[in-house]
């Protein structure tokens, strides 16, 4: 009986069949790969500053309860007010209430991937806040009604087509034999809807890139300035994001920020890099009049403690994504978790248990290029293996792990296995009947569906070499 | 006597899929040793690495295959095995697997000290400098992941196909992007793993190489089906054959032109 096709698969069969999913992965290699590839081509030092990063990170969450502490303090100083939120749920809650509290009815946000996995959006709009994305990427998936396909390029799943459809379609008041027909006429169009949403919106959402204990501040960085935008001109500014993104020092963090935007796209420093302290001081001509932190632990906690510590290291950028042969044919979203890609496979059954995304972890051929490419030596590879553990000693005996262990069986007894793999190899060999592959082979479908089974050359080595030396022996 | 025995005395770590598939690449390895001036031995007692149980989440299987193949080759000066993925397992899982229990450990670490991939234990140990094969016509290199980014493995096939009288060595696009195979994950995953060999093949095409050569079986039963399914002139062999000059086998998914 053939086991029922898992959603991970059914969901990446129809990825692999989406014509225009195909086009947009298309350009991935030539954009963001190549990007990094020139980055750090010209940064001599690269290697080096990937070590000095990935030490940062193990030493910042080595410390982690010190630094976040040393971050309440200093952001108290420069007047946010700190939140801890242990759960998404509660973390959803603290955010509604200080939208409460200033009387929002207009909320705009700044991409951040904590807020998808915490379903932000949905919280807020269930209480009658419009909720307006200003990221490009984010806000056509937002009007598409979609998540993210990556973590910096949330839309990277679409051409201009389809996002010219989707104005076309949800800009009604436009006129409708606009031009749209090139990448900046999408831009100004979206540029000129998100205007007034910025001017007019009561409470701004940004997420944090990273927060700077000794300084209390939160770093944020983006290529298209929403942020700032978000951040500045509303009456009250929240930060939420997750207690990871803690490190001791400025001089921590540019070492973070100048391998985040290498390994993302291959900029040497994001085009816009927004530090945030509290909010408008006296004198300051412009900011909110309040700033909230909030803090989200989410799981976060409890990996600390785990085998998988080693994936809180994660900056975000999503080199492991684009440089992941598996990603680059199936998307994002046949992932069906928020976070995909290498990073999303090992993160995602940690946040939402490994009975709901731990098949993720087996998606992989274990190639290797995401930790090559990693920018704080994520041992990505080892740690998709520790959730195979997990996934293993949970599941059921079925046909897959019956076979495997009837050959841990022989492979454990050399004789039986060295008979039994020659009468294999017989029988192969036989079933080609001198042809040198096999076309179709019944129990082997996975296989011979898409390309043909080399034949064995018939006998075994061991069998052949027992032999020679039976021959040579005086 | 006393030259015999200063020559080093190599186990040679067959492989499940070269024992099973394809002997002619174990001789071949045996062959290109003998003439980087080793005495070969081939321990009975090997059975497989245990990628397979290591890779499918059975720590437990895996542990005691690593345990059986170190006793298996102790006493030698070299374990060479004619794989990346496999040289790797040895060399650098082995000693993570027994982790914890310090003799075995300390025996894991001696073991993988002696291990090496067949290719680069050529060149950067025996530093061979001729080889027996040859081959006159265009030649492309496909590195296995394990290979490439587990032990670094990417001049050293290059050096020694640079040898081969009358090859000429052709570059493909993305060479360094994984075929599809990863063990299990190609009958798992048969869609997508189709897609990476279809590109990977779309490569090859581009490249227009006689003869593709990988040292990694897995991933040539992979391209080389792939190939003979889309009717692909394109020859697929171990390196270790052409190397060796044991080229009377017909190719990986070629049929017996002899008879």
């Amino acid at each position: 009986m053939k086991p029922a096709a898992s959603a991970f698969t059914t969901r990446s069969a129809a990825a692999l069949a989406d014509e225009r999913l195909q086009r947009a992965l298309a350009d991935v290699p030539g954009g963001f790969v190549a990007g990094r590839a020139r980055a750090k081509a010209a940064l001599p030092e690269f290697e080096a500053l990937r070590r000095t990063g990935r030490d940062i990170k193990d030493h910042a969450l080595a410390h982690l309860d010190l630094y976040l502490e040393e971050f309440e303090r200093n952001a108290a100083a420069a007047g946010s007010r700190v939140h801890w939120a242990a759960t998404a749920d509660d973390a959803c809650n603290i955010v509604l209430d200080i939208c409460r509290a200033a009387g929002a009815r207009l909320v705009t946000k700044s991409k951040s991937m904590v807020f998808e996995e915490i379903g932000l959006n949905a919280r807020l709009q269930a209480a009658a806040l419009e909720v307006v994305e200003t990221d490009l990427g984010e806000y056509v998936i937002q009007i598409r009604g979609e998540t993210p396909s990556h973590l910096i390029a949330p839309a990277i799943h679409l051409g201009p087509d389809d996002i010219a459809e989707d104005f076309r379609r949800r800009h009604s008041h436009l006129a409708p034999d606009r031009d749209m027909s090139s990448p900046a006429a999408l831009v100004a169009e979206a540029r000129a809807i998100l205007r007034p949403k910025f001017l007019g919106a009561d409470v701004g959402i940004t997420g944090a890139n990273l927060l700077v204990a000794k300084a209390g501040s939160a770093i944020v960085v983006t290529n298209e300035g929403n942020a700032d935008l978000t951040m500045t001109l509303p009456r009250v500014h929240i930060v939420l994001t997750s207690i990871e993104k803690v490190v001791p020092t400025l001089d921590d963090a540019w070492v973070l920020l100048r391998l985040l935007a290498r390994s993302a796209t291959g900029q040497e420093f994001t085009a816009y890099t927004t530090l945030v302290t509290g909010p408008r001081r006296t004198g300051d001509i412009d900011g909110p009049e309040e700033c909230h932190v909030v803090l989200v632990d989410n799981g976060r906690s409890e990996l600390l403690g785990s085998r998988m510590r080693e994936v809180l290291r994660c900056i975000r950028c999503g080199a492991c994504m684009n440089h992941c042969p598996v990603y680059c044919s199936v998307g994002g979203h046949a992932y069906g978790s928020i976070y995909a890609g290498p990073i999303g496979a090992v993160l995602s059954p940690a946040l939402v248990g490994p009975h709901a995304a731990g098949e993720l972890a087996q998606a992989s051929t274990f190639c290797g290029r995401c930790e090559q490419v990693c920018p704080v030596e994520i041992p990505l590879v080892t740690l998709m293996r520790q959730w195979r553990e997990v996934s293993f000693g949970d599941a059921r005996p079925g046909r897959s792990k019956t076979l495997l262990r009837v050959w841990a069986f022989l492979a454990q007894r050399s004789r039986l296995y060295h008979a039994a793999t020659r009468a294999g190899a017989a029988l192969l060999h036989a079933l080609a009947r001198g042809r040198g592959a096999i076309s179709r082979l019944p129990f082997a479908d996975a296989w011979t569906r898409y390309r043909d089974l080399p034949a064995p050359q018939g006998q075994t080595f061991q069998a052949q070499w027992a032999r020679r030396q039976r021959r040579q022996a005086p | 006597m006393t030259s015999q025995s200063q020559r080093p005395r190599v186990a040679l770590f067959v492989t499940c899929l070269v024992d099973i598939l394809r002997p002619s690449v174990g001789f071949a390895a045996v062959r290109l040793l003998e003439a980087a001036g080793c005495d070969v031995f081939v321990p009975r007692a090997q059975t497989c690495c245990g990628q397979p149980a290591f890779n499918s989440g059975d720590r437990e299987a895996a542990r005691a295959l690593a345990l059986q193949t170190i006793a298996a080759f102790e006493g030698y000066d070299y374990v060479v095995a004619p794989s990346g993925s496999c040289a790797a397992m040895l060399k650098i899982h082995y000693p993570r697997l027994v982790a914890g229990d310090a003799e075995a450990s300390a025996r894991a670490r001696s073991f993988a000290e002696r291990v090496h991939e067949l290719v680069s234990f050529l060149v950067d140990v025996r530093k061979l400098g001729t080889v027996p094969g040859t081959f006159a016509g265009r030649v492309t290199y496909h590195d296995g992941c394990s290979g490439l980014r587990e032990l670094g493995i990417k001049r050293q096939p290059r050096e020694l196909i640079g040898h081969l009288a009358g090859a000429r060595l052709v570059e493909m696009a993305e060479t360094e992007t994984c075929c599809g195979f990863g063990g299990l994950f190609c009958v798992k995953y048969p869609d997508i793993s189709n897609a990476m060999v279809s590109r990977k093949t779309a490569n090859v095409a581009a490249a227009e190489p006689d003869l593709l050569l990988s040292g990694e079986l897995g991933c040539l039963m992979n391209i080389a089906g792939k190939l003979a399914r889309e009717g692909s002139a394109v020859r697929c062999r171990h390196v270790a054959e052409v190397l060796a000059g044991e080229m009377a086998e017909p190719a990986i998914a070629e049929g017996d032109t002899r008879t």
